[in-house]
């Protein structure tokens, strides 16, 4: 059993070294406290709020959110607005909808059963506007980078003068996290960008983090009740692993040998 | 086996007559089995339970999957976000597989060892590849389903190998697509594929367990033994509650990767939705698929390449016609023993290159690594079989079993030999 064990640990650890040394970086990326990591990690409720400011008053010229609803800002796990406060913020855009029954078309202000309104109408538009760099949708942008957080975070701050070799084109910036180091994407924050309504100072740090927040929150909607239920899951197993253990000990006890 | 059982009620010797169902589930639970199997033996049960779990989820997933290339991804993200436990399902779904592989090789590797596909056992045996290679196609088509940029990209390098066959490769190629390129034909006949896949390995888990109850398990001794006798225990309750532990202590290890660590096995590019005009920097299949990989890689010649991957699976079909030992277990051979080890390393090291980019050392590595993998199977054990100097085998499992595990790895002093011999007269 005890052999048994080691040698299965040791696969496993293989696993995981094998999965780090794909993601082994040169540049580290900067290190924060993340609520939402470990065991018990849930969102800082203020700071996805603050998220989803930064979000719609910075990003939102760009980036879509394709996968999200209003209705999401509401749900539990999430920055939790309340209802009315969600409300407002949906009827704050406006949607195409339609036809009616003239068969006109007609824009009337979103609702929160609406997915969050984008930027341009569809990719080519979006290139366009952005000097022939599609902005990526951000609603499961946190899963799709290696480093996820680390990552973003890291590159919203990772903005620097180049080195003296390095030419840059126009509409071409330097930034250290980035993955041959070119980006199209000017420094999208600066300290004081938004004003915060919970009054935080809004530095570039603070801001970095909350957006990351509301990021990871917005690719894993349902982290919080991951968490919980898998911790309660193991617990079960493991105590159902005891009894099963203690009942199998019992029967084998009529046979003289070892389990 | 208790072909003379009757059922005790009158219904049921009324059924029993009709359809032997009765006679079968006694035959299950009377089946007698070595009492000295260790844990590496459970993973069978195991192995049950993940394809079962995987044909649950995956028929929950089918009824809100769509698959278009258009709608593909967004339904994926809807069963996430929308769907009640969705995230769970498909967070089992996806770690399921990767759990699934994780015991086949653990259980594959088992039988390495312990000589398990030796005669008699070699039908089980292959049946046991058939199902591997199943697995594999199954394990890549539902890769492909979520269509972000691994799976496209996936797909199109995987079915291109195809196109190394001379001759008619083109044209093979261009009939899996159903068109000039990875797109919405691949998609569709990729998913029912997948859907279709499970159930062809049920069946083979079927006849693999049915070939299995005709000579009965192999022991961590290796010997064949009177059953039932001294050294049998029933199949219930004894290995039934077994490898309900073992079961238990798998699905922690599983629920840490579905609640901690979801996408730790996954590769982040998948999340992004395929697009055919990107192409991802490093296109990578998932871990189990590596080692293959790497050998695909590792030969310049593309068409070599392909063979030799193919090699590397089909090789194993023949393998109970390689290993030229009488001794079945790697507990009484020392020498196959250190090779089996130093395969296990080189299947690890294949791993490890082939998540690698294919140059410099990494391919050189990759190269002896594979030359390695086919000379243990077609130099190695065979020789192997007629030089190696193994130790002597008892001739039940009670003496080991009785002495302790340890004893089995020792040599068993010739008196105790003899007097076994004595006694069987």
């Amino acid at each position: 059993m005890k052999r048994f064990i080691s040698i299965l640990v040791l696969l496993i650890s293989t696993f995981f070294l094998n999965n780090h040394s794909i993601s082994a970086d040169a540049e580290k990326f900067l290190e924060t406290d993340w609520s939402f990591k470990g065991l018990f990690g849930k969102f800082d409720r203020a700071s996805l709020q603050r998220g989803y400011q930064v979000y719609t008053e910075v990003c939102a010229a760009c980036h879509s959110m394709q996968y999200l609803s209003y209705r999401n800002l509401v749900e539990p796990g999430g920055p939790e607005f309340t209802e009315e406060q969600a409300k407002a913020i949906a009827a704050s855009f406006e949607v195409l909808d339609g036809p009616n029954s003239d068969g006109e078309m007609f824009t009337r202000p979103a609702k929160l059963s609406d997915k969050f309104v984008k930027p341009y109408e569809n990719v080519e538009a979006s290139k366009a506007a952005n000097g022939g760099a599609y902005p990526p949708d951000m609603s499961v942008l946190a899963k799709a980078r290696m480093g996820g957080a680390d990552y973003i975070y890291s590159l919203l701050l990772g903005y620097e003068d180049p080195p003296a070799e390095i030419k840059l084109d126009d509409g071409v910036y330097y930034n250290k996290f980035m993955y041959g180091n070119k980006i199209k994407m000017s420094a999208p924050l600066s300290d004081g960008l938004v004003e915060y309504n919970d009054g935080t100072e809004a530095t570039q740090e603070q801001m970095a983090k909350d957006i990351t927040t509301f990021l990871v929150w917005s690719a894993e909607p349902h982290l919080e009740t991951r968490h919980k239920t898998g911790f309660r899951v193991i617990v079960y197993l493991i105590i159902l692993s005891i009894l099963v253990y203690l009942t199998m000990k019992k029967i084998w006890s009529r046979v003289e040998t070892k389990v | 086996m208790s072909d003379n059982y009757t059922p005790k009620s009158k219904i049921g010797k009324w059924f029993n007559d009709r359809l032997p169902l009765l006679t079968l589930a006694n035959h299950l639970t009377d089946y007698p089995t070595p009492k000295n199997l260790n844990y590496w033996w459970t993973f069978g049960g195991i192995l049950t339970f993940c394809l079962l779990t995987q044909i649950v989820t995956g028929l929950v997933l089918a009824m809100h999957y769509i698959a278009d290339t258009k709608l593909a991804f967004a339904s994926v993200e809807h069963i996430m976000r929308d769907v009640n436990y969705g995230w769970l399902i498909r967070y089992v779904h996806a770690n399921g597989a990767s759990m699934f592989f994780l015991a086949v090789y653990i259980h594959i590797f088992r039988s390495l060892f312990y000589g398990s596909y030796k005669s008699p056992r070699e039908i089980i045996w292959i049946l046991g590849i058939i199902i591997y290679l199943l697995m594999m196609a199954a394990a890549f088509m539902g890769y492909v389903l979520p269509w972000g940029q691994m799976s496209y990209w996936g797909a199109t390098v995987i079915t291109n190998l195809f196109s190394a066959i001379p001759f008619v490769g083109e044209g093979i190629t261009t009939w899996l697509w159903g068109g000039y390129s990875v797109d919405n034909p691949t998609l569709t006949r990729f998913f029912t594929l997948h859907y279709l896949i499970p159930f062809l390995i049920l069946g083979l888990v079927v006849l693999h367990i049915w070939a299995l109850h005709v000579p009965g398990n192999n022991n961590p001794v290796g010997i064949e033994i009177q059953k039932p006798s001294k050294d049998t225990v029933p199949f219930h309750p004894y290995i039934v509650i077994k490898d309900a532990f073992a079961l238990l202590l798998f699905s922690i290890v599983f629920a840490f990767f579905v609640f901690y660590a979801p996408n730790i096995l996954g590769h982040a590019d998948n999340y992004i939705e395929a697009n055919p005009l990107v192409t991802p920097a490093h296109i990578v299949p998932e871990w189990y698929l590596l080692p293959f990989y790497a050998i695909l890689r590792s030969v310049p010649d593309k068409l070599m390449g392909v063979l030799a991957m193919f090699s590397a699976i089909f090789i194993l079909v023949i393998l109970p016609w390689l290993d030229t030992s009488k001794v079945r277990s790697a507990v009484f051979r020392p020498l196959y023993k250190q090779f089996y080890w130093i395969l296990v390393l080189d299947v690890l090291v294949l791993g490890y290159v082939g998540a690698m980019p294919a140059e410099g050392l990494y391919l050189l590595i990759a190269r002896v690594a594979t030359a390695y993998y086919f000379a243990h199977f077609l130099i190695i054990l065979p020789v192997l079989g007629w030089v190696e100097k193994t130790n002597p085998v008892p001739l039940s499992i009670t003496e080991p079993v009785l002495a302790g595990a340890a004893m089995a790895t020792r040599q068993i002093p010739e008196k105790k030999l003899e007097i076994n011999l004595k006694s069987l007269g």
